[in-house]
């Protein structure tokens, strides 16, 4: 492309497919506490 | 011409550290465009013709007398073969996951050891430790019950947390060791794994425990707000002294000793007092951490350090700021990692997890010294919260379920805005607390995290064209100034 440059896979589609087994980090179990993010969690199944 | 607002909805749009960027909500698809596509996506939507619309050559040309008809007919085809793609102006299909935000295992449990605290911290969230109840330190009986509980609600869940909070957790050490011995002892029989975290302020560190918290704690956070004046003026002992000068040095042993496989964060709070907090987090990569986190004060609006939506423009232009010092910083070879602009845009949680959001009062709990059960350490001391107690062995599974049902598609607020898949509906503490219902969004939260997520994506944006840049340039059209 000319104009545009993608910069990733914009892959939430597939996780969702094959997300949801509930093995991450509870995201407020990290460094917060009181200021919700959760999009800088690592997703931890073994076998995506 | 009339657009659709559900298709202006699905893309976020926005200008930044010399970029044109789009977000697209639906895939997670990041883009960086030059300036005459980054202008049409102002006049365009689904679906497509073959060729781009007279009427919006004419609204582009009338923008833009510069921009030639061939020109925007390349940047016309090039969006509709994104939006083929899937990766612009795709659509929300995600609500049917909501039906997984249903009551689940408890994974992950904050014990609050100690309601007691050995600092005056002026914003704290407990009221000084004690979460307005009286302080009072956690039985090892208690903490053991505790155990018990997470072992049993966790059902098939192998993994599990559990955060040693307060007040201050280690005026109440011994316990915690016991509690985390006693742990230990039931991983094999049960097949489960404990991952321990504690947060402390650091001012009984010593060599016992340090060795015991880089030993046993896969996480810890230490809290320090930045600079010395500023730390000390909100951080101060029950006399009113400082204790910037008794922590740091504890700090930095625990640190420097501690496995490099283990995560850590100096973790401090920003107020209305020190609205150029990108000098806070430098003040702690200069005295020798590279894992920081440094958050908004989250406090009623009369206290005078609060923020306010009086502040916004403040705070996030410090965020820009820190986000182009984190750049050069890169630059010069010296990382460090800001939390709360950690992202990874090829990987990160699966959606269904962006959906739910951290989980409390479902997969996570905070449990008080008296071993009441709370949805999490911020709803502590609110009695309507109760979610039952550990000698009681009571726990209230309608709320666990409402807390369950607490997704971004039953938020109003949520439910169209570009940011869902990133805060997932953002902290059900701060929404109750400040809007009165757990389901509506802390309208002053949203607004910070929009702004840090704006600066997350666009350092990774310009990494990833810097590193591009050196093959392609080309790429240097991309800056739209």
């Amino acid at each position: 492309m000319k104009h545009v440059v993608t910069l990733n896979q914009a892959n939430l589609v597939e996780s969702a497919k094959k997300g949801g087994c509930g093995k991450c980090q509870a995201s407020c179990q990290s460094a917060c506490k009181t200021s919700c993010t959760v999009a800088n969690q690592k997703c931890e199944k073994e076998e995506k | 011409m009339n657009l659709n607002e559900n298709f202006n909805k699905s893309i976020h749009k926005y200008q930044l550290g010399g970029l044109n960027l789009v977000l697209d909500v639906n895939s997670g698809g990041v883009h960086v465009l030059d300036s005459m596509t980054y202008d049409l996506l102002d006049f365009v939507q689904p679906p497509f013709s073959e060729t781009c619309p007279d009427e919006i050559l004419h609204a582009m040309q009338t923008k833009n007398p510069e921009y030639a008809k061939s020109d925007i007919q390349e940047c016309y085809q090039e969006i509709r073969e994104l939006h083929a793609k899937k990766i612009l102006f795709s659509e929300d299909e995600y609500e049917k996951f909501a039906k997984f935000a249903t009551s689940s295992p408890v994974k992950a449990m904050c014990l609050h050891i100690s309601h007691d605290c050995n600092l005056r911290c002026q914003y704290c969230f407990a009221s000084t430790g004690d979460f307005g109840t009286g302080r009072k330190l956690m039985s090892v009986e208690t903490g053991k019950k505790a155990i018990d509980f997470l072992l049993e609600k966790s059902a098939d869940r192998q993994q599990l947390e559990l955060d040693f909070f307060g007040g201050e957790p280690l005026m109440n050490f011994d316990a915690v060791k016991e509690v985390v011995l006693y742990a230990r002892s039931r991983e094999k029989e049960t097949g489960k794994h404990f991952r321990f975290t504690i947060t402390t302020n650091g001012m009984l560190l010593n060599d016992e425990n340090t060795d015991f918290i880089n030993r046993e704690m896969s996480n810890v956070v230490l809290s320090i707000d930045g600079r010395k004046e500023i730390h000390d003026r909100m951080r101060p002992t029950p006399n009113g002294k400082g204790s910037y000068d008794v922590i740091l040095p504890k700090f930095k042993k625990l640190v420097d000793q501690r496995d490099k496989n283990l995560d850590y964060y100096v973790r401090g709070t920003f107020t209305k007092y020190n609205l150029d907090f990108s000098d806070d987090v430098f003040s702690l990569y200069d005295a020798g951490f590279d894992q920081i986190s440094v958050e908004p004060v989250v406090s009623d609006s009369k206290y005078p350090y609060a923020l306010t939506e009086a502040d916004l423009p403040a705070v996030s232009a410090e965020y820009e700021k820190l986000a182009q010092r984190l750049l050069a910083q890169d630059r010069a070879g010296k990382h460090f990692n800001f939390f709360h602009f950690m992202i990874d845009l090829n990987a990160g949680p699966c959606a269904i997890k962006r959906l739910k959001g951290c989980g409390c009062g479902n997969e996570y709990v905070a449990i008080s010294p008296e071993g009441d059960i709370y949805p999490c350490h911020q709803f502590v001391g609110m009695e309507n919260f109760k979610m039952g107690n550990l000698d009681e062995g009571t726990f209230n599974l309608e709320m666990k379920e409402t807390f369950a049902q607490s997704h971004i598609y039953n938020k109003y607020k949520c439910r169209d805005c570009w940011a869902r898949f990133y805060c997932s509906g953002g902290c059900n503490a701060n929404n109750y607390q400040y809007q009165g219902d757990i389901l509506e969004a802390h309208t002053l939260s949203c607004e910070l995290e929009k702004k840090r997520l704006e600066c997350a994506i666009m350092i990774q944006a310009v990494k990833l064209l810097e590193n591009r840049a050196d093959t392609d340039t080309d790429l240097k059209s991309y800056k739209h100034c």
